[in-house]
């Protein structure tokens, strides 16, 4: 992969109250490629916005690298560099015309005023407000803000996007309109965006590449199946989807395939490659990789709970042999077990997911 | 509807009181000042309740040489109040509006000490902080006391009695009437709007003159009229500091209620200061919305 955006071991620390010092961005690697859409997820405090400000340039890094195509860019004050934001109380002059907001770059930038209208009207087509641009920003909704934002962050054509959580305000409905939209607004542009949020539905739905953040550390990298699939640690596993964790003890490795204990004499089996037995370890099964019933490998249990969610049913099941309860989700219909049912419950050993640490 | 009825019963019934006392002790005055204002003043003060209109003549210019005359100091006079009333806004802005951002800037307990401080001189009779400021400006006062010791000046400046001591001092007295509304809207200047200027390539100085600045006019426009208005017909400040030379257009209203019993002339040059400060006022007014700058 080309690298666009390049940060080394970047950090950035604060005071605390107390007179120590907590640090925001903690050695910090990430490469961006020059058309790649990436997400930065995490939970509050995690750094991901703190990183975002890094790179638009609102903060100083206290140490590490920082090159956008090639450019050392970490000195370079925000607005020398070639990276707009979209913001996520938007951030419009309210003071001016739509049209004026959008035209913003351009103006400073000393572009001819024929010549920034127009641009101005392109963009602003470009993002389905057309004919908006003599009203004022408190003339909009909620979502049309949004667009304009959108529309003045990308009139500049910059290198780089940054996005920090702005579909956050936006019902969901429009919301996942926007997350569709982004995205082909992106592939419309070729350029790269780096958008944060702490809703891991969205990084889902929209990311070439999701960077999950915590504490200032990065946890993981990658697709996003890779990041629901095969998360490394206990913390990705647990923070994007829902998911089931056991703690295990490998033994009993026959034909590729190993038996996994669990502390309360629970067995799962699991696809034997790379484990010793012995072996402690972490796996994860998603509730969306149990069936009801079938054949194969089997759990038995006890239904405590159904959660209805619309198309999918959410229940809780306990595993005969003690321990937590099992997440499991299944379709609603007319198979579906009721609470206080004994039921079996089937997984294919190939997604059972070892973590590569707790 | 029930409900609105009621609830524009309430609004009459908590809005009667101030318009009450505000009929009585404002329209009603400003009625008898008008009248008084085309009235013939009486030889021992007082009014004769006869059409006169040389009250304003003698302003103005069409006196008829006799009984009344024209002066046209009258005109400079007002023409040096609406000017030290000019000087006083911008001297109290400039000096309120880094401040202001100063303040805002600030942890919560400290912003609130300051904001005390700024409200401090209201504990404190007018009067006594200008006589403070006579005792410091006067020939033998504290500043003189210290440029001579320090063999800057050889003779004491003449500073007390002149202009500048006289915008000194309403500069000193109108601050917190300046700080107060250009603060409220500069601690409402939401920061990401200059993030966001200054993400799309603004200098600072563009970001300050295309989003700062417009953003907290309305605070500007807010302070300045609150401080030009008394300004203008401010009396007390040139009384004490000012002395002949620093006369202004209150202290001739003064002299002519108090002093001259002239009534019906002492109200025309109100009405006069009435209707220069609204004109004045309206057409800043106007012009700052067309700007596109007030919300």
């Amino acid at each position: 992969m080309t690298q666009f955006l390049e940060l080394r071991n970047a950090r950035r620390e604060y005071d605390t109250p107390e007179g120590g010092k907590v640090a925001a961005l903690d050695g910090i690697n990430l490469d961006v490629g020059p058309n790649e859409f990436v997400t930065l997820l995490g939970p509050s405090g995690c750094g991901k916005t703190t990183l975002l400000r890094a790179i638009s340039g609102f903060e100083q890094l206290d140490d590490g690298k920082m090159m956008l195509d090639g450019v050392d860019i970490r000195n370079q004050p925000a607005h020398k560099r070639p990276v707009n934001t979209v913001f996520q109380s938007y951030a419009l002059f309210s003071h001016m015309s739509v049209a004026r907001n959008v035209g913003y770059a351009l103006e400073v930038a000393g572009v001819a005023k024929a010549d920034r209208k127009a641009r101005v009207d392109a963009t602003l087509a470009k993002v389905g407000l057309a004919d908006m641009g003599s009203r004022k920003p408190s003339q909009l909704s909620g979502g049309q803000r949004q667009r304009v934002a959108l529309a003045r962050a990308i009139i500049a054509q910059p290198k780089l996007l940054l996005l920090d959580e702005p579909l956050s305000a936006l019902d969901r409905n429009l919301r996942q309109q926007m997350q569709l939209e982004l995205k082909s607004l992106q592939d419309d542009l070729g350029i790269a965006f780096i958008f944060v949020t702490h809703d891991q539905e969205e990084a889902l739905t929209m990311s070439d590449r999701i960077v999950v953040m915590q504490k200032g550390r990065i946890e993981q990298i990658g697709t996003p199946r890779e990041i629901y699939r095969k998360p490394r640690n206990r913390f990705v596993a647990e923070f994007v989807g829902e998911t089931n964790l056991f703690d295990v003890t490998f033994a009993d490795i026959q034909n590729g395939v190993a038996t996994a204990k669990t502390a309360q004499g629970m067995q799962l089996l699991v696809q034997a490659e790379g484990i010793v037995s012995g072996q402690t370890a972490t796996v994860i099964l998603r509730p969306s990789d149990f069936r009801f019933g079938g054949t194969g490998k089997t759990l038995s249990g006890t239904v405590t709970r159904e959660v209805y969610l619309g198309s999918d049913l959410h229940y809780l099941v306990l595993p005969d042999a003690g321990g937590e309860e099992i997440k499991v989700s299944a379709r609603d219909d007319a198979g579906s077990p009721e609470v206080g049912a004994q039921v079996t419950l089937s997984y294919d050993p190939a997604v059972v997911h070892i973590l590569e640490s707790r | 509807m029930a409900r609105s009825v009621r609830q524009s019963w309430i609004l009459t019934a908590l809005l009667a009181p101030v318009t009450i006392y505000l009929g009585i002790f404002f329209l009603g005055p400003l009625l008898i000042i008008a009248v008084f204002s085309l009235l013939e003043p009486g030889l021992y003060g007082g009014v004769v309740w006869n059409f006169y209109h040389w009250n304003y003549g003698r302003v103005f210019g069409w006196a008829d040489g006799f009984i009344e005359v024209y002066e046209p100091i009258y005109l400079i006079i007002l023409g040096r109040s609406l000017m030290f009333a000019v000087f006083t806004v911008f001297a109290a802005l400039v000096l309120c509006y880094p401040t202001a951002f100063w303040v805002s800037r600030l942890p919560e307990r400290w912003r609130m000490f300051f904001l005390f401080l700024i409200t401090l001189p209201f504990f404190t009779s007018l009067i006594v902080r200008l006589y403070a400021w006579l005792l410091i400006l006067k020939p033998s006062g504290l500043i003189n006391q210290v440029l001579l010791g320090a063999g800057i000046v050889n003779t004491p400046l003449d500073i007390l009695y002149t202009p500048f001591a006289v915008v000194l001092g309403m500069v000193y007295v109108m601050i917190p009437f300046m700080f107060l509304p250009v603060f409220a809207a500069v601690d409402n200047l939401d920061m990401a709007l200059v993030e966001a200027s200054s993400d799309l390539g603004a200098s600072r100085i563009q970001t300050f003159f295309k989003v700062v600045l417009p953003q907290t006019f309305a605070g500007i426009v807010g302070g300045a009229v609150i401080v030009f208005i008394p300004s203008v017909g401010n009396f007390v400040v040139p009384d004490v500091l000012g002395g002949a030379k620093g006369l202004m257009v209150g202290n001739l209203v003064e002299q002519q209620f108090l002093s001259a019993r002239n009534w019906p002339f002492g109200s025309a040059l109100s009405m006069i200061i009435m209707a220069v400060v609204l004109s004045v006022l309206l057409v800043f007014l106007r012009r700052s919305r067309t700007a596109g700058v007030t919300p």
